[in-house]
């Protein structure tokens, strides 16, 4: 008798405590779900996806002519294949409450416009109906292109031109400039060959041990000249060879397109963002 | 014996489950905060450069004789404020990022006074040094825009983290707290209506 009522207080109890347990579990998701209510959240919608497949020219607004995106794409493209720094366009209609350029620091950090480690990236971003324009410079671009310089190209090409709503002559002008001035400081190869160091060694590495130490060990140990003998053993050690150098190989290879995350488009096309950040420089103006 | 020994395995593969579990947590949370102190240590580098931006901006509006005394001694005197606030990494308690926040919003307010008053002076308007002063100052404010922006989102997650069970449990245990945010900016709650 006392066994069950005892047994009956305990089943009680634990579900008592599972009622708390669940009560205080909804009160943390609702405290949670407000504080997500409270905070500015920074919507997804309000950025356009990166288009597929990547572009370096992105008239969102339809200002430019086909024939004039192609241009500039092309320009870009070459620029971004001889240096790895990505010159980035983008016109959007209106940009809505947000200041230009912070719309333009999150666009570019979302895309990840530049390479990864260099973070050589460099937006211009037009908001056509609000006749604000900025151009954002990556971390990397900081000290190249200051903002003083942004400054300047932004009053002196931009502004100017779209003015007369010579939308292209400003871009490409402006785009001329920056190329210019960013001349010399990062170099494609550079970028692959940044990335190849820590592989290379290892597989510098990974041929002494092969080649040297293990058929010194090997000798030392069974007396046998190096290749004749248990012939297996070495035909082992060939074949890991020989796929170490295909995977060297091929790392090599693809190094040179630094597509960080993008797919690699058509023929001769863009091949992606890298994945670089900005950090607030740059400047902007309205025309 | 063997009655006893599945009492003891069930403690012990407990005892090991809480033990991983709570090793994760508090490493999970050290890596967080570490995270955030970086990116408060930027938070802080870039208003103290906009601190050390002041007196030359000081300096180069004082030559114009007239100018209006009263919005120069605010924005000094708002600076020295701004300065003397000094908040360690360890120690970002939503108090204290609020009072921090305040100092800086009104050093933002009286800068933006005496850039409003400099519109009355076309010659000091047109001087190259206040040019070049005023584009350095504008990069400055976003790049604290930036990185206020990358620390509240990395104190977003921390919290949210820490408040969700069973988190909330190991975190008591190793005294980890809530951090504050730097409050969003005005306009940010409307709803955006952004065209691409």
């Amino acid at each position: 008798m006392n066994k069950k009522v005892i047994s009956m207080n305990f089943l009680m109890k634990s579900l008592l405590d599972k009622n708390i347990m669940v009560y205080k579990l909804q009160l943390l998701l609702t405290l949670l779900f407000l504080q997500l209510l409270i905070l500015p959240l920074f919507g997804q919608d309000d950025f356009p996806p990166v288009p597929s497949p990547p572009k370096l020219v992105n008239d969102f607004s339809n200002t430019l002519s086909s024939d004039e995106v192609l241009k500039l794409e092309q320009k870009l493209v070459a620029y971004n294949d001889s240096t790895s720094t990505q010159v980035t366009i983008v016109m959007v209609r209106s940009i809505g409450p947000y200041d230009i350029s912070d719309y333009a620091f999150q666009l570019g950090d979302r895309w990840g416009i530049g390479q990864k480690d260099l973070d050589n990236g460099i937006l211009i971003l037009a908001a056509m109906n609000d006749r604000k324009v900025f151009i954002a410079t990556g971390y990397g671009m900081e000290g190249v292109i200051p903002d003083i310089l942004a400054k300047r190209i932004v009053d002196q090409l931009i502004v100017p031109n779209f003015r007369m709503e010579s939308y292209y002559a400003g871009l490409d002008k402006s785009t001329d400039m920056i190329f210019k001035l960013a001349s010399g400081e990062y170099k494609a190869e550079e970028m692959a060959s940044s990335g190849e160091h820590g592989g290379a060694l290892i597989f510098f590495l990974i041929i002494i041990f092969l080649f040297v130490i293990l058929p010194l060990i090997r000798n030392k140990k069974d007396n046998n000249n190096h290749m004749g003998g248990k012939g297996g053993g070495i035909d082992l050690f060939t074949t890991i060879m020989l796929a170490n150098m295909l995977k060297g190989g091929s790392r090599g290879k693809f190094g040179d397109f630094s597509s960080g995350r993008g797919s690699f488009g058509g023929g001769g096309g863009f091949g992606g963002f890298g994945g670089g950040s900005f950090g607030g420089g740059g400047a902007g103006g309205s025309w | 014996m063997k009655k006893a020994l599945i009492p003891i395995l069930i403690i012990a593969v407990v005892g090991i489950f809480v033990y991983t579990k709570a090793v994760g947590v508090y490493n999970m949370f050290v890596q967080n905060e570490e995270t955030i102190n970086g990116q408060w240590a930027e938070v802080e580098t870039q208003y103290q450069r906009r601190a050390d931006l002041i007196p030359n901006l000081v300096n180069t509006v004082k030559g114009y004789a007239d100018f209006e005394q009263e919005t120069l001694t605010g924005v000094i005197e708002a600076r020295s404020k701004a300065t003397s606030i000094n908040l360690n990494a360890d120690n970002l308690t939503p108090e204290n990022i609020a009072q921090f926040q305040q100092a800086q919003d009104q050093l933002s307010g009286a800068l933006s006074r005496l850039l409003v008053t400099v519109e009355r002076y076309p010659d000091l308007k047109a001087n190259q040094n206040f040019l070049e002063l005023q584009a350095q100052l504008e990069g400055t404010e976003n790049r604290i825009a930036v990185a206020r922006r990358n620390f509240n989102q990395s104190v977003q997650s921390y919290n949210s983290n820490l408040r969700t069970f069973p988190n909330n449990i190991f975190a008591g245990w190793y005294g980890f707290e809530r951090k504050g945010y730097f409050e969003a900016a005005q306009g940010a709650e409307t709803a955006p209506s952004v065209q691409f």
